[in-house]
């Protein structure tokens, strides 16, 4: 399955001869041909490329493995494939659109990526302490919630890959119940752009404390299941255990965070070292493990979710106390002029507003037509905001030139990061390790290709 | 919105600083980003300079003044003072200008010296000003202590003419695909680096995407050859 780039040779095509050997094209079903094949040419080396579509490689991931026999001497990524110049496109729109598309990248944990871009841009706005405290607490409910249903799919997709598809089904069946508390809380299942610049969009919709409560009485009863089905389950051991090796020193200057650096038993977590949006006031305990492999990792993420869990019910608690404060900052030349609430047509509006805007006040409209339209300006100046996201260190480096728009924002994407250690996680192992590996890093692509 | 000079953080208890020079990177004009007889507004005099927070002097407060001393003594024991360029203190954050030549050396300095202890880089990152003349392109890399906890910013520029700049692969592995990425956005050909190639767009793909001047596309529609223009060409409020 060797490839070469040559002008006269068409890669797409099929099976041949090339300067660099015999190829093969997998299409199902057509091992024996393959392996008679490869048995045939008495080639010792042979270059797999697995994917860029391939349902273990977490989204468009490519993978060009080097073999010999069943092991990997060299491993490397090929990535880009999801490449939508999100930061690019920012560019050329209001620093709150901004949150519609960083909401895009990292498809699995949506509010994270909104949440690290709206801090740049209120730590540039200098607006930091002025966030209300019901929006502050909304926020880490999102995220903490979010990171459940991240982790719910690290676990679920990482399981599949091993065969266990058990794990995978109740993973995305618990995962469905957070993507139906995102529903009910921001309208949407995925890509919210519900954190904005000074606040959250709306306030929690009537009996949506109810729903979380219900929720996390159910997960209670739920998340032992994982730990019944896989913490001791001799297969799921042996398969995970020691595999995807990476110690405390490769993942300093590979610059690996999160799970990854936690289960070298390094207890790095931004939500405790560098708290934000008021994690300080949260009790939760890092999670680490000292194997510095797959299952460590596993552990990791299984322990986690009854951390965020328990910071869930501590923001389910302030909240109630919290009824009718402000989810927006008081500032009229920051704040989304509206509060829109969803009517009995089932569209958003705020019919108090309209009235006031086209009734009452005509600088009340030009307030908000221009606030709209052409948005707020954010001082000149470069800010780098880090959150604990669920795959590690999400950054995002904003940078203002004054303007209503962006004038650069990049992404510090954890994903994107740690991918890099697939070659020293999996070279030297089996093949059937590299996923393994891979799962346990737990990359998604929209973050990685942006 | 508050005002350009302050830098204070309540967490870390940092003073403000003193800026005192002022750093222009391009100029708006008018406010509908129209041009030429096109601009019926009335708005088309106003000229806006982009300033960038300026120098910071001493005392830069709390813990940047450590990071700086440490650093500059470094520097004096090599006789490579000149290396720092200046310091920013904005937002709470400190940003240390390197030249870039010196680059590779002071990030080896911020890794190593156990006052410094940078030993994590959270990446690399471009960005473009076309009107900053001799330093268009500018690489920023975040460093992060995790022995003291902080944070720095070193950021070098580069002119569009030379957009050479030192990798940090061999002192940070891990800027190895944020440097690639860097590449493949802004053409900034980092010396060094073990194989600079692209990354995120395709390997034959012309041009450098992230780049201001970077030709963007409109959008044909079907009405007598008409076209939408590229975002960058349409009016809007600038």
């Amino acid at each position: 399955m060797t490839s070469t780039n040559q002008d006269s040779q068409d890669f797409y095509a099929a099976s041949g001869e090339t300067s660099e050997g015999q190829v093969f094209t997998v299409t199902g079903q057509d091992w024996d041909s393959i392996s008679q094949g490869v048995a045939d040419s008495h080639e010792e080396r042979i270059v797999v490329n697995m994917g860029p579509q391939h349902p273990s490689t977490h989204g468009v991931l490519r993978l060009i493995l080097e073999l010999d026999g069943e092991t990997v001497t060299e491993a490397r990524c090929g990535i880009g494939y999801l490449h939508t110049g999100i930061e690019k496109n920012m560019e050329y729109r209001s620093w709150v659109q901004g949150t519609t598309f960083v909401t895009r990248m990292d498809y699995l944990a949506p509010l994270f990526n909104e949440a690290t871009y709206v801090l740049g841009v209120e730590r540039l706005l200098g607006i930091d302490d002025s966030i209300p405290e019901k929006a502050q607490v909304m926020r880490v409910l999102l995220m903490e919630l979010n990171r459940i249903s991240s982790h719910l799919v690290a676990v679920a997709t990482g399981g599949m890959e091993i065969g266990a598809l058990t794990v995978m089904t109740i993973g995305f069946r618990e995962r469905e119940l957070v993507l139906d508390l995102f529903e009910l809380i921001t309208g949407l299942r995925m890509n919210h752009a519900f954190i904005r610049p000074g606040g959250v969009a709306q306030d929690l919709p009537p009996g949506a404390l109810d729903e979380i409560r219900d929720f996390i009485a159910l997960m209670k009863k739920r998340l032992p299941e994982y730990a019944d089905l896989c913490n001791a389950n001799p297969i799921f051991k042996r398969r995970l255990e020691g595999v995807g090796h990476l110690d405390l020193a490769g993942c300093m200057a590979l610059g690996l965070t999160g799970p990854v650096l936690r289960s070298t038993g390094y207890a790095w977590d931004l939500r405790k070292t560098q708290p934000y949006s008021g994690y300080e006031d949260y009790d939760f305990e890092v999670q680490t493990w000292d194997t510095s492999d797959s299952y460590g990792r596993f552990r990791i993420r299984l322990n986690e979710m009854w951390e965020s869990l328990k910071i869930v019910e501590q923001c389910a608690d302030r909240l109630a106390g919290l009824e009718g404060a402000p989810v927006m900052i008081g500032d009229n030349k920051i704040a989304w002029p509206s509060q829109l609430a969803i009517g009995s047509d089932g569209m958003g509006n705020s019919l108090d507003h309209i009235r006031h805007i086209m009734g009452e006040s005509m600088e009340a409209l030009i307030h908000h037509f221009k606030l709209v339209t052409e948005g707020f300006r954010v001082p000149a100046g470069q800010a780098y905001a880090a959150i604990e996201g669920p795959r590690g260190e999400l950054g995002a480096h904003v940078v203002s030139d004054g303007g209503t728009r962006p004038f650069r924002v990049h992404f510090r994407d954890p994903s994107f990061t740690n991918l890099q250690a697939t070659s020293v996680m999996a070279e030297g192992g089996m093949i059937a390790d590299v996923i393994v590996a891979i799962a346990s890093i737990d990359p998604v692509m929209g973050g990685v290709d942006r | 919105m508050s005002d350009e000079n302050t830098p204070v953080d309540e967490a870390t208890g940092n003073l403000p600083a003193q800026s005192d020079e002022i750093r222009v990177v391009g100029e708006r004009r008018g406010m509908f980003g129209v041009r030429g007889t096109g601009d019926t507004s009335g708005y088309g005099g106003l000229v806006k300079p982009t300033i960038l927070p300026g120098l910071a002097q001493r005392p830069y407060g709390g813990w940047f003044d450590e990071v700086v001393d440490a650093l500059e003594e470094r520097l004096r024991s090599t006789d490579l003072e000149p290396a720092l360029e200046g310091v920013v203190i904005h937002r709470g954050e400190l940003t240390l200008h390197v030249r870039r030549e010196d680059l590779a050396f002071v990030a080896q300095m911020l890794r190593d010296d156990e006052k410094l202890r940078f030993e994590f880089c959270s990446g690399v990152s471009g960005v473009h000003y076309p009107e900053d003349t001799g330093r268009e392109l500018h690489a920023v890399y975040h460093l992060l202590s995790m022995t003291h906890n902080r944070r720095v910013r070193l950021e070098v520029t580069a002119p569009d003419s030379d957009p050479h700049v030192p990798s940090v692969v061999s002192i940070y592995p891990t800027a190895d695909w944020h440097e690639r990425e860097t590449w493949d956005m802004f053409g900034i050909v980092f010396d060094g680096h073990p194989a600079l190639t692209r990354i995120l767009m395709p390997d034959d793909w012309p041009g450098h995407p992230q780049r201001k001047d970077y030709p963007l596309g409109g959008i044909p529609v079907e009405y007598k050859g008409g076209q939408v223009p590229p975002p960058d060409q349409r009016r809007s409020y600038n």
